[in-house]
């Protein structure tokens, strides 16, 4: 059976400023201009399917997957409401959504489509499809992040929409919507000031970005626990965007990365990173964290070993 | 003029599912009914509220999540659709509400003056949280008394639930001393369940009260911890445990609610009014209220 066709996947921020505020600051203007980068490259590549998964949006009951045809809305940050509204109207691929629903369960994963009107599309997929597919030239898909799932049950979802992608022959982009480092200003500032939180997030953002550069997403993959504790707000049980994103894209090493921005929006870190996959090798890795092909659900310990 | 004072602290959890299983011409879904002992908790509740002189209802709600401060609801009105992001399929709610902007300005400026960072949100396509519209509507379905909407800093996320409640406490000072200066009769709501795991499947009728139970027994055996401890008057020593029983059944209590309202109302020493507790897709929800007046104060449960 031939791979999957993915075309390239991008890692870009959630916050409003580089669609409501540009112009507030050098750094919000760069992050725009690496979004407008994206948005040309996509442009230019024959992808017939945007498929996002957004940090901001978050879901209980399993993973909800946007498909409604032509979600339309005045969306308005909980944060940043005082930059303006963000009115929107998105095409969805509704059967790659349905297809993306099946694969998930087929993998044992809770998982439905939504399809409402006026449901509330969260800032990070507004922001991005805003920003990236301007006229809906392409179609896209959302898909949300359970607050409760962690490391196999994002893996498993990632290889699900790898299974969706396959099935319906579809030449993808792949979105993440999410900070690196996210811990914000408390206080309102002047967006001329912004700068990262602190220097040890500054410097975790980096050492993040020295592995997009050299293309290792596995091993961000890998990663991921110890960027949780050292870099995130403990919103969610863990950080997850690097587990889907590498899921999808096939857990490997060989990409072409590329950052094309890395600013701070209100504190946070926030970069516009594209990834191509390559056929450079980039040395073979150990991993000692098991892969998943499927999801069995929370593996109960209470009525084992009882006396 | 007259100080102003709180009338009554109400303890309103906000599953969508109560509204849901009321259905009111405002919400688009159907139901069958469901979580029979929150609604009549409630509407007994809506029942109280009718007999007491009030001029607004100030609620703070963890579904209008803000890090960077505290904000206040500054619009008079407020007319759109909110749609739950976690359960659409029930909660499509139509609404329109009005806000009294005077005493959400007094607060906010309060708030300031004290140190707490504030925010006026005064952008007309805002739309309301699912939390305040549930809460408000099983409190007032006749939609008839302007409200203020605070939002919720998380704290709790960026510090420690410690932190949360320093700040909640500190804001909850703060309001009381704003609503005393409006000269206005207030009813506060603290909009939340206690313990907060849900599951993470839904029956296919969401309804099915066959299939509802609490999470797991240690969030039901501290969930009834701290009913006790409401019972007996003792809201300073919740407030206290706060913390602990928050990390403990990762309870909604994070986002402040109950600490604010109890700072506002001076940790109540007087026993808390009962009006029903009931699991809703595993969380724990409480419905309770806090009279100051003696005369009026029941034990309804
Ligand atoms: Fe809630």
């Amino acid at each position: 059976m031939t791979e999957p066709d993915i075309l390239f996947g991008v890692y870009c921020p959630p916050h409003p400023q580089p669609l409501l505020s540009p112009e507030a600051s050098d750094g919000y203007g760069k992050i725009r201009e690496a979004y407008e980068t994206c948005r040309k490259r996509i442009e230019d590549s024959d992808a017939d399917l945007i498929l996002v998964y957004s940090t901001t949006w978050p879901s209980i009951i399993g993973h909800q997957i946007q498909a409604h045809p032509e979600p339309e809305w005045v969306h308005v940050d909980d944060d940043f409401h005082f930059l303006g509204s963000m009115p929107y109207k998105f095409r969805m691929d509704v059967d790659f959504a349905q297809a993306f629903r099946d694969a998930a369960e087929s993998r044992g994963l809770q998982s439905r489509t939504v399809s409402y009107d006026g449901f509330p599309i969260d800032t990070g997929s507004v922001v991005a499809l805003k920003l990236l597919n301007p006229e809906n030239r392409i179609p896209a898909c959302i898909v949300s992040s359970n607050m409760y799932a962690n490391r196999a049950e994002t893996i498993v979802l990632g290889k699900s929409a790898r299974d969706a992608i396959q099935q319906q022959g579809k030449k993808a982009v792949v979105v993440v919507v999410s900070s690196l480092s996210n811990r914000m200003f408390t206080e309102h500032i002047d967006p001329t000031e912004d700068r990262i939180h602190s220097a040890k997030d500054d410097e975790w953002n980096r050492k993040i970005l020295e592995f997009f550069e050299d293309g290792r997403l596995e091993d961000l993959s890998q990663l991921s626990r110890e960027i949780h504790g050292q870099i995130r707000v403990q919103k969610v049980v863990a950080y997850k965007p690097a587990w889907w994103m590498s899921a999808t894209m096939g857990q490997h090493n060989n990409y072409t990365g590329e950052v094309l921005a890395y600013e701070a929006l209100h504190g946070s870190g926030g970069a516009v990173v594209m990834l191509t996959p390559s056929s450079e090798t980039v040395g073979d890795k150990e991993f000692d964290e098991d892969d998943v092909e499927h999801y069995h659900g929370d593996r109960g310990v209470l009525d084992k070993g009882a006396l | 003029m007259a100080k102003g004072e709180i009338v009554l602290g109400c303890l309103a959890p906000h599953p969508p599912h109560v509204v849901y299983a009321e259905n009111p011409e405002q919400n688009e879904a159907f139901s069958e009914g469901g979580w029979e002992t929150l609604r009549w908790g409630y509407n007994r509740l809506a029942r109280k509220l009718k007999t007491i002189d009030y001029d607004a209802m100030v609620i703070f709600t963890p579904h209008w999540q803000t890090y960077i401060g505290t904000h206040f609801l500054g619009l008079p009105e407020f007319k759109s659709k909110s749609v739950d992001p976690v359960f659409p399929n029930i909660f499509r709610f139509n609404y329109d509400i009005s806000v009294d902007v005077e005493l959400a300005e007094k607060m906010c400026e309060v708030a300031g003056e004290s140190g707490i960072i504030t925010k006026m949100m005064r952008n007309p396509d805002f739309r309301i949280d699912y939390g305040t519209i549930t809460s408000c509507h099983m409190l007032n379905p006749e939609w008839d008394k302007p409200l203020v909407t605070i939002s919720s800093n998380r704290n709790a996320h960026y510090y420690s639930p410690e932190v949360m409640n320093e700040q909640a406490g500190a804001l909850g000072k703060a309001c009381a001393k704003a609503i005393e200066d409006s000269g206005k009769k207030v009813v506060l709501i603290s909009s939340h369940s206690l313990s907060h795991r849900h599951f993470v499947t839904e029956s296919p009728l969401p309804e099915d009260m066959s299939r509802e139970h609490i999470y797991n027994h240690s969030q039901y055996v501290w969930d009834m911890k701290l009913v006790d401890m409401m019972r007996g008057g003792k809201m300073r020593e919740v407030i206290d445990i706060m913390p602990e029983y928050t990390e403990q059944t990762i309870a909604e209590t994070e986002a402040g609610g109950l600490t604010w309202m109890m700072s506002a109302m001076g940790y109540p020493d007087y026993p808390a009014e009962i009006y029903g507790y009931q699991s809703v897709i595993g969380t724990g929800n409480l419905i309770a209220a806090w009279d100051p007046m003696e005369a009026t104060r029941e034990i309804v449960l």
